[in-house]
């Protein structure tokens, strides 16, 4: 008994050791981001590294907003996250309705050719899609990238799967109500469907988000740009500063960060059960 | 009669308008127009040519198409297989009853979520940098006299950038497989328990066989996904040193975007698309089997 008491113990630290050097492998990065983002800029590589500087310099949090123009950034990212997240849930719940609970000629044919397209990279034909867009002018416009991305094939086979599990017999029941459909989609099904929503804003928040091949693609003046992008242009730029770059990258990861630990739960439920696109 | 029939159909239309408005627009039009490209020569100023197979004996003869090909599929034997193994072991670990789990899970899942520009800056430019890197620091403590250049070596850029992907990947497949390990009935291993199976029996014997479906799916995610690999590389080396990181995408994106050979990166494109395809197909046939094995 006892010896099996001993092997016990040995195996709960054996256990929580090789957890604690997990969780050292997956922060040090960001320790070092933090740690190098409030430091004066020769300091940065030092070895042995210092975690803690011995004067934190905060200052390099004003001055970014300066140097990089992380206001317009934010703000477009901002922008874009909203507006393409609202456009994809409204018109996916709105076809995803149909093509659960409506009849029309073709129905299955047409879903089918949805869920094919889920599977094609975007890679594949991203590049006569900027051609068209070039052509109507929608290149460097933020348009143009909210109607690339607001119209997933995704979006409508996750909100899809979802209305099928809801009962025909409350929407038949409503229809003697004399309800009309669209009714019964605003009053009975979106109300419903607030898992599936929250999913799908999480996704296309994150994915947006941090979108980089999408924006590298459209946005070429800085008006336009993303976080990602600007960032990413700020780094090649300045590639002394690395206070600075570190400063702006922490800042950048502020929202999604905060959005993680609040919704921690359905941001890894949900990201886990749909997988992001892309 | 008919005419309520004819009312109810075109309210069906009517709400799948919006979006497939758009879905036709933006990806089917594209999409076919795609292949169409692939058989054409076009750079932006010149009109296009209908070019036939050209672009694609073309590739046979192109020794960049020939690299990224080969460095795409080191990439994909080099993430593949780690990333599973890593998070399968991970998920084992996170699945046990122990204090603070839902902590550890999140800081796992968070590289996942977190902008990998920001990420792999450190990574790269930081961490790993050659001469002032903590790593390579290290190393030279540790009495290594001629530390890999990491990034800025032609043997050592691919692993780097695969290490990358790895550490920021392997979070969510242990959530996917934290999914597939609580779907395992728990009967099972009180059976085996009784029966006196110690840990390693009951993974080989339960398990491994009942997750299958499972490392099934994580496979083929991770290998779509390592097909499509692009920002990593556009951010960390820009398929450098020389093309010891070009891989497919970021092939395509330099000949289109770049070299404006719309034509020719559209051929290498279709080819990209019908790798996917393959796996797709190849998951779905295999896939039948898996379920009836439940």
């Amino acid at each position: 008994m006892n010896k099996k008491k001993t092997l016990r113990v040995i195996g709960r630290i054996f256990l929580y050791g090789a957890l604690l050097t997990g969780a050292v492998i997956f922060l040090i990065p960001f320790a070092w981001m933090i740690s190098a983002s409030l430091k004066e800029s020769k300091d940065v590589f030092t070895y042995p590294i210092v975690w803690i500087p011995h004067t934190l310099v905060f200052e390099n949090y004003r001055v970014i907003w300066e140097k990089i123009k992380l206001l317009t950034y934010f703000w477009n990212t901002a922008k874009l996250t909203v507006i393409i997240t609202l456009i994809q849930i409204f018109t996916s719940s709105l076809a995803a309705y149909s093509f659960a609970k409506l009849q029309f000629k073709g129905r299955d044919i047409l879903f089918l050719l949805y869920v094919g397209t889920i599977a094609i990279p975007w890679q594949a034909y991203m590049i006569p899609q900027y051609i068209m867009m070039g052509k109507l002018n929608l290149v460097n416009t933020h348009t143009g990238y909210i109607l690339m991305q607001a119209f997933s094939a995704y979006g409508v086979f996750m909100m899809r799967q979802f209305y099928m599990g809801v009962p025909n017999e409350l929407l038949e029941a409503a229809r003697i109500d004399g309800m009309n459909e669209f009714k019964i989609y605003a009053k009975i099904m979106l109300p419903l469907s607030k898992s599936a929503i929250a999913t799908l804003c999480i996704t296309t928040f994150v994915f947006i988000w941090n979108d980089f091949m999408g924006p590298l693609i459209y946005f070429s003046t800085d008006a336009k740009k993303t976080l990602q992008i600007g960032l990413r242009f700020f780094i090649t730029e300045n590639s002394a500063d690395y206070n600075l770059i570190m400063a702006a990258s922490v800042v950048s990861l502020i929202p999604v960060l905060i959005l993680f630990v609040a919704l921690q739960k359905q941001f890894v439920e949900g990201i886990a059960t749909s997988g992001l696109k892309g | 009669m008919k005419n309520r029939q004819r009312k109810r159909e075109l309210t069906a239309i009517a709400f799948i308008l919006p979006n497939f408005l758009g879905f036709i627009c933006l990806t089917l039009l594209p999409v076919c127009f795609s292949f169409v490209l692939s058989f054409c020569e076009w750079n932006s100023s010149n009109p296009m040519k209908f070019v036939g197979i050209d672009n694609y004996v073309g590739m046979i003869n192109d020794e960049t198409f020939r690299i990224s090909m080969k460095n795409t599929i080191i990439y994909v034997l080099g993430t593949v297989p780690t990333t599973l193994f890593l998070s399968l072991g991970l998920a084992l670990l996170l699945n046990c009853k122990i204090k603070g789990r839902v902590f550890f899970r999140s800081i796992a899942f968070f590289p996942y979520v977190a902008s990998l520009v920001a990420v792999a800056v450190v990574w790269n430019n930081a961490l790993f940098h050659p001469d002032m890197g903590p790593v390579n620091s290290l190393l030279s403590a540790l009495g290594v006299t001629d530390p890999p250049r990491w990034a800025a070596s032609t043997t050592w850029a691919l692993p780097t950038v695969i290490g990358l992907a790895i550490w920021k990947s392997m979070g969510y497949y242990m959530v996917v497989y934290l999914a597939g390990l609580q779907s395992v009935p728990q009967e099972l291993y009180e059976a085996a328990r009784i029966d006196g199976a110690g840990a390693w029996k009951r993974f080989v014997n339960i398990t491994w066989p009942m997750i299958t479906p499972t490392t099934f799916f994580v496979s083929i995610m991770l290998t779509i996904g390592a097909f499509k690999v692009f920002d990593t590389i556009y951010i960390t080396t820009q398929g450098g040193p020389g093309r010891a990181t070009n891989v497919l995408v970021y092939y395509i994106y330099k000949s289109a975007f770049v070299s404006f050979k719309f034509g020719y990166a559209s051929a290498v494109a279709v080819v990209l698309f019908l790798i996917v395809l393959l796996i797709t197909i190849f998951q779905f046939r295999t896939e039948k089997k898996f379920v009836s094995y439940l």
